[in-house]
């Protein structure tokens, strides 16, 4: 269980413009501003429950997740987990967690995979048979058993970062955080995470929660998104619900020997051959019959708005 | 206790691994050992009185000196835990089940051990064959080298326990560069690490023998040598100890403000 109330947290940044003359003057006065990461941060999560936790860059979502990991200590605020106030027992805390930051690496960067493994094991005092099925469970469904003998230097990224998730289980904690776990993986790879990640929270009960920047993993893995922008949550709720408000319109792409422009209400022409309709002023089928009364028709589809679209369209109505 | 230990090894055999630059730094460290005897016998040489310590009583003040620069010298720094706090790294070191403070201790102490494993034999071993002047000599008893031993392991951990506060200055400065370069040049000054302790102006000395760093291996060296009776030898020691835990409460409690304000770097 997972309960943050009026979390906030700010850094103080410096700054100065460029160039030599500005470098001198910032020897002698520092220009510092107050940045506000997270302004009035709550939300709960319950056991076994997998969440996205979406956002623009810079929106707050990896201070929030050291703050839930124990990292950080924000300025004010409330954050219980597991009964516990992470910064304040972190010791005890962390033994419950496992954590992946996708853009750092906590393998040893010489060493076999296998002794950072073995090392994890002593740091989070994992008793043997738990460790010996952990590790031939994760290894089989991450896919890794060729490689854990290879230094983590020599792996791709994909199959580090398939390492490092295997390396944040090892010691069975109950909550799960990601911090885009996907970033910069190919398709084959960022699929195995995906199914891992959906297996070990059926089978486990894992509470999860991610940060990602990739739809797909959201469609994929949550029902229950979070998305914040400025420091807040500005929307807490299921991904179908999202879906259904922001996906009322359809898009038709026509090809064939289109000679004139189509002006109707409910059907805006975005470039030839592509029309958005709104659905909720026409049915697709009588746009269908308007857009092909004067045109011969070679193809034609209809999409949704992909999830994609969705959240830009809300970052635009939440201006963030 | 056994995470701690299984850290220990694991850096202890990590550190094994570096036979080349064990040969280079036995190598360097003969070179340094010949270079400092052999000026000190040409100021001897020139007036033998006014020396407070005996020729052969320097040899061998030298020759521990480069034998065990690696456990002593403070310009060693684990640059895993440099990289860790400048990188952000950190973050995950955080996320550990374990004591920061200690875990860092833990890791310089195998990092140092491993280097020292490696290069102090060979040194000790031949500079015990050297000609009189110039050798390293045999403690009078086996009292004397038992205190030796004990002091020595107590300066180690003084030696580390210091090394932590300049780990956690990079939370606050950033970079640990200036830190390090400044402060390793006034630590190798005060400790004897440059010119023996004994050598120094009798006032100087009195002055710096009362501050943490006389006790991190001029002590261990000048039980070695026999300056010391044994109730001064345990008065030093207890001193040592005395440092030892001063430094480590200091680091404790600041580390602990540090972690408080942490900033993880890059995101």
């Amino acid at each position: 269980m997972i309960k943050l109330t009026n979390i906030r947290k700010t850094f103080k940044v410096s700054r100065r413009n460029a160039g030599i003359k500005n470098a001198l003057m910032a020897m002698i006065k520092r220009d510092h501003q107050i940045i506000e990461a997270l302004a009035d941060i709550s939300f709960n999560v319950d056991d076994g429950e997998m969440v996205g936790y979406i956002g623009p860059n810079g929106a707050g979502k990896s201070s929030t997740i050291k703050i839930m990991s124990g990292i950080l200590n924000p300025d004010s605020g409330e954050c219980i987990i597991n009964g516990r106030v992470p910064w304040k027992d972190r010791v005890n805390h962390v033994k419950e967690i496992g954590v992946v930051f996708g853009q750092r690496s906590q393998l040893w960067w010489d060493v076999p995979v296998i002794d950072s493994f073995e090392l994890l094991r002593d740091i989070y005092s994992v008793d043997e048979t738990t460790y010996k099925n952990n590790l031939s469970t994760l290894t089989e469904i991450l896919g890794i058993s060729v490689i854990l003998r290879t230094p983590a230097r020599q792996l791709s990224l994909g199959q580090r970062m398939r390492c490092e998730i295997a390396a944040s289980l090892l010691h069975n904690p109950r909550i799960l955080f990601l911090d885009e776990p996907t970033i910069g993986l190919d398709a084959v790879s960022k699929i195995a995470v995906r199914e891992f990640i959906k297996h070990i929270n059926r089978e486990r009960q894992t509470t999860v929660i991610l940060t990602t920047h990739d739809m797909q993993d959201i469609d994929a893995l949550t029902n229950r998104i979070l998305l914040i922008g400025k420091g807040r949550i500005l929307l807490d709720g299921s991904l179908d619900e999202l879906k259904k408000r922001y996906s009322l319109k359809r898009k038709i792409t026509i090809d064939g020997n289109i000679t004139q422009h189509v002006a109707h209400e409910g059907i805006t022409e975005t470039e030839r051959g592509i029309y958005i309709i709104d659905t909720d002023k026409m049915s697709i089928s009588e746009a269908v019959s308007i857009l092909t009364k004067d045109i011969e028709i070679r193809d034609i589809s209809v999409e949704n708005t992909s999830l994609e679209e969705v959240i830009v369209n809300m970052y635009k109505d939440y201006s963030i | 206790m056994r995470k701690y230990f299984s850290f220990l090894r694991i850096r202890f055999i990590n550190g094994l691994q570096y036979r080349a630059a064990a040969y280079a730094g036995i190598s360097t460290q003969f070179a340094f050992g010949f270079m400092f005897i052999l000026m000190y016998e040409a100021f001897f040489r020139s007036n033998i009185s006014a020396a407070s310590m005996t020729m052969p009583q320097l040899a061998t003040y030298i020759w521990l000196t480069q034998a065990f620069l690696m456990l002593f010298n403070s310009w060693s720094y684990d640059n895993d835990i440099m990289n860790m706090i400048t990188s952000g790294n950190v973050a995950y070191e955080m996320c550990r089940p374990v004591d920061i403070y200690t875990m860092w201790f833990v890791k310089n102490v195998s990092t140092r051990t491993a280097k020292v494993t490696l290069r102090c034999l060979p040194i000790l071993i031949f500079a015990v064959f050297l000609p009189a002047n110039m050798r390293l000599s045999l403690p009078d008893s086996f009292l004397t080298f038992g205190l030796f031993l004990i002091s020595m392991f107590i300066g180690f951990m003084l030696v580390i326990s210091f090394t932590m506060l300049i780990y956690i200055t990079i939370f606050y400065t950033i970079s640990p560069l200036g830190t390090r370069i400044i402060v390793t040049n006034i630590v190798s000054f005060l400790s004897g690490e440059l010119i023996p302790l004994p050598l120094y102006p009798d006032s100087i000395r009195k002055a710096v023998e009362l501050l943490p760093f006389a006790s991190m291996h001029n002590t261990p060296f000048l039980i070695y040598n026999g300056a010391y009776k044994t109730e001064e030898a345990i008065f030093k020691i207890l001193m040592q100890l005395f440092w030892f835990l001063v430094l480590v409460c200091i680091g404790k409690l600041w580390i602990k403000r540090a972690l408080r304000r942490v900033v993880v770097q890059g995101g």
